[in-house]
């Protein structure tokens, strides 16, 4: 498994935080586009095309 | 009677009364082409230098009107010019590097193809259809001329078959009335819709895309329009959910509209409609309409494109999207690779089940020609919400950042593909050789002296030495071998040696006919060779 699934951010809370408030005031649709481009620019800095690969997987597997 | 389903733009092989007409028994041909388009005439002319007997049947007289395929790639020109058909049309054809990509009305980006050096063709011209078609009937007259043994026959159209174990035969009506012939070989060259394969009842499986396009040629009398692909995704005026724009020789531009699938086709072709997208899309442009007309597509491809003594190629065999320009150039490549086989079987120097590689290879090349346009066709025409939003984000991205660019798929611009991995390639002994000249792979050209590599490759087996020693000549079962004998030093600007050498010192190649790879090594040895020949052409 080359993805990481320990622990790995620091200040947890203050990202989760940061995730939920950049939705802040979008539409569903809006936030769905930003969704988008989050994962893009993401999955372009892990560059790893197996742990991306892994990643894809794991968050088709519901809970 | 034979009507004609369309309208010419050169005719160029009227019907003329064959003396076949009147033999008392079918006359036996050793090969008989269906289908007189660019395909099928370049069929014919590769069996015809090759010295073999070939008669082209086309139900018409000459060359279809329309441009339709206008994208002719590197690999098409060079096998154009084995043929002695190339220079004509990188003379008319339009060179381009520039691409832009809109989306709305921003434009997001724009790419340039940045052709290697070294090469004797660009990656691509543009060039309408009927000029292609016409440069190399051209050829068939000229060969002709010179006794290259091929026949087209127009107003000669194929209303059934018989197919046997070592021969087909076929029924033909003509404006003299029906006569019937036979062929030891029958290649289907007869398009997307090929009455052939609706004759023989074979399969042709794959995905239909709901979707119309609207083709519209134009003249505009602003000339000042840059020779560039221009690409709209979601175009602000309105005119398509996708647009392209390209030129073309002789100051005409194709546009390209995607108008839907429930669209009411004659009504989309009422001029006045035409000109309204036009209109919207070149606002102040005054501009001719040449030719227009409405297309869909299907991704598919025959399971077999050989059966028995019928052999298909072109779209006969495989459609794919118009999307990366992989129709036309996909059919110049199934022309190259079948071209010998059928040349050293009919001459009896190699098995009959040589024909099957050609499936295995050309099949190969199909799925990839399919896998790419169809993930082209899908970033285009988003299927989902989900596809469209992701599709959104990367061309909102790709305005500011570089690394969404690439994810940008208009169309992956067709390249020939390599042969991983199938049964006639040879041994990869050549260490610290290029991944780019692997076995399998179609020769990259490079500049030789002051003239070019793949000018003298092709047609024949031979060996290409680079600083290696080798015999000058070798001959295996009556296959004759060649020798190409070069030195790196023959091209100062290092193309050669990057393409061939890679870190290795010399190399020896054994290249086909087609100008594939076939095997390569650090050395001559001569039971290596011996092998790879052997297995190149399914003795092995």
């Amino acid at each position: 498994m080359r993805l990481n699934t320990q622990p790995n951010i620091a200040a947890p809370d203050d990202f989760y935080a940061d995730l939920i408030a950049a939705h802040e005031g979008l539409s569903d649709d809006d936030s769905a586009a930003l969704n988008a481009r989050l994962i893009l620019l993401l999955a372009n800095h892990i560059g790893d095309r197996e742990a991306l690969s892994e990643a894809l997987t794991l968050a088709r597997q519901p809970g | 009677m034979i009507h004609d389903r369309y309208q010419l733009a050169f005719k160029l092989y009227p019907y003329e009364r064959s003396s076949d007409q009147d033999a008392a028994q079918p006359v036996r041909h050793p090969v008989v082409v269906m289908g007189g388009g660019p395909i099928g005439i370049a069929t014919a002319l590769d069996l015809g230098l090759q010295g073999i007997p070939v008669v082209v049947l086309d139900d018409h007289e000459g060359i279809g009107q329309g441009s339709r395929a206008i994208c002719f790639a590197k690999r098409s020109l060079e096998i154009a010019d084995r043929y002695g058909a190339a220079d004509k049309m990188l003379d008319k054809g339009v060179v381009w590097n520039l691409g832009k990509v809109f989306h709305d009305d921003r434009k997001v980006f724009e790419f340039n193809l940045l052709p290697e050096d070294g090469h004797k063709f660009p990656a691509f011209i543009n060039l309408q259809q009927p000029y292609f078609e016409r440069f190399l009937v051209d050829r068939v007259r000229q060969a002709q001329a010179e006794g290259a043994p091929i026949d087209i026959r127009g107003k000669n159209r194929v209303d059934s078959v018989e197919t046997h174990d070592d021969h087909v035969r076929l029924n033909i009506t003509t404006p003299d009335g029906p006569y019937t012939i036979e062929a030891d070989w029958l290649i289907g060259c007869d398009g997307a819709s090929s009455p052939l394969r609706g004759m023989m009842g074979l399969d042709f499986e794959g995905r239909v895309f709901e979707d119309s396009f609207l083709i519209a040629d134009i003249k505009m009398n602003n000339q000042d329009f840059p020779t560039e692909r221009w690409f709209w995704f979601e175009p602000h005026f309105k005119s398509g959910a996708s647009t392209l724009l390209h030129k073309q020789p002789d100051g005409e531009w194709r546009i390209d509209f995607q108008i839907g699938w429930n669209i009411d086709r004659k009504e989309e072709l009422r001029e006045e409609n035409v000109r309204k997208r036009l209109d919207a899309m070149l606002p102040g442009v005054e501009y001719d309409i040449v030719w227009t007309s409405i297309y869909t597509f299907q991704c598919r491809r025959m399971k077999q494109f050989r059966h028995g003594r019928v052999i298909f190629a072109g779209d006969a065999a495989h459609q794919v999207s118009p999307f990366g320009a992989r129709g036309a150039n996909s059919g110049m490549q199934d022309v190259d690779n079948l071209g010998w086989k059928l040349g050293l079987v009919l001459q009896g120097k190699a098995p009959e089940r040589l024909l099957d590689s050609y499936h295995e290879e050309r099949a190969y090349g199909a799925d990839e020609n399919i896998l790419n346009s169809t993930r082209s066709t899908d970033f285009i025409t988003p299927k989902s919400k989900t596809s469209h939003i992701f599709r959104n984000a990367v061309l909102d991205l790709a305005e500011h950042h570089a690394f969404a660019r690439p994810l940008v798929n208009s169309g992956r611009l067709s390249v020939p593909c390599t042969y991983d991995g199938l049964s006639l390639n040879g041994a990869d002994a050549l260490t610290g050789g290029p991944a780019r000249t692997r076995p399998g792979s179609p020769c990259p050209d490079a500049p030789v002296g002051d003239r070019f590599l793949l000018g003298q490759l092709g047609g024949r087996f031979q060996l290409l030495t680079i600083d290696a020693d080798a015999p000058d000549a070798l001959d295996e079962d009556g296959i004759a071998v060649t020798r190409v004998a070069l030195s790196a030093s023959d091209d100062p600007t290092g193309a050669l040696a990057a393409r061939y050498l890679g870190d290795a010192p010399r190399a020896v190649y054994l290249i086909r006919p087609d100008q594939h790879v076939a095997a390569r090594w650090d050395s001559f040895d001569a039971s290596a060779v011996r092998d790879a020949l052997r297995r190149a052409t399914a003795r092995g």
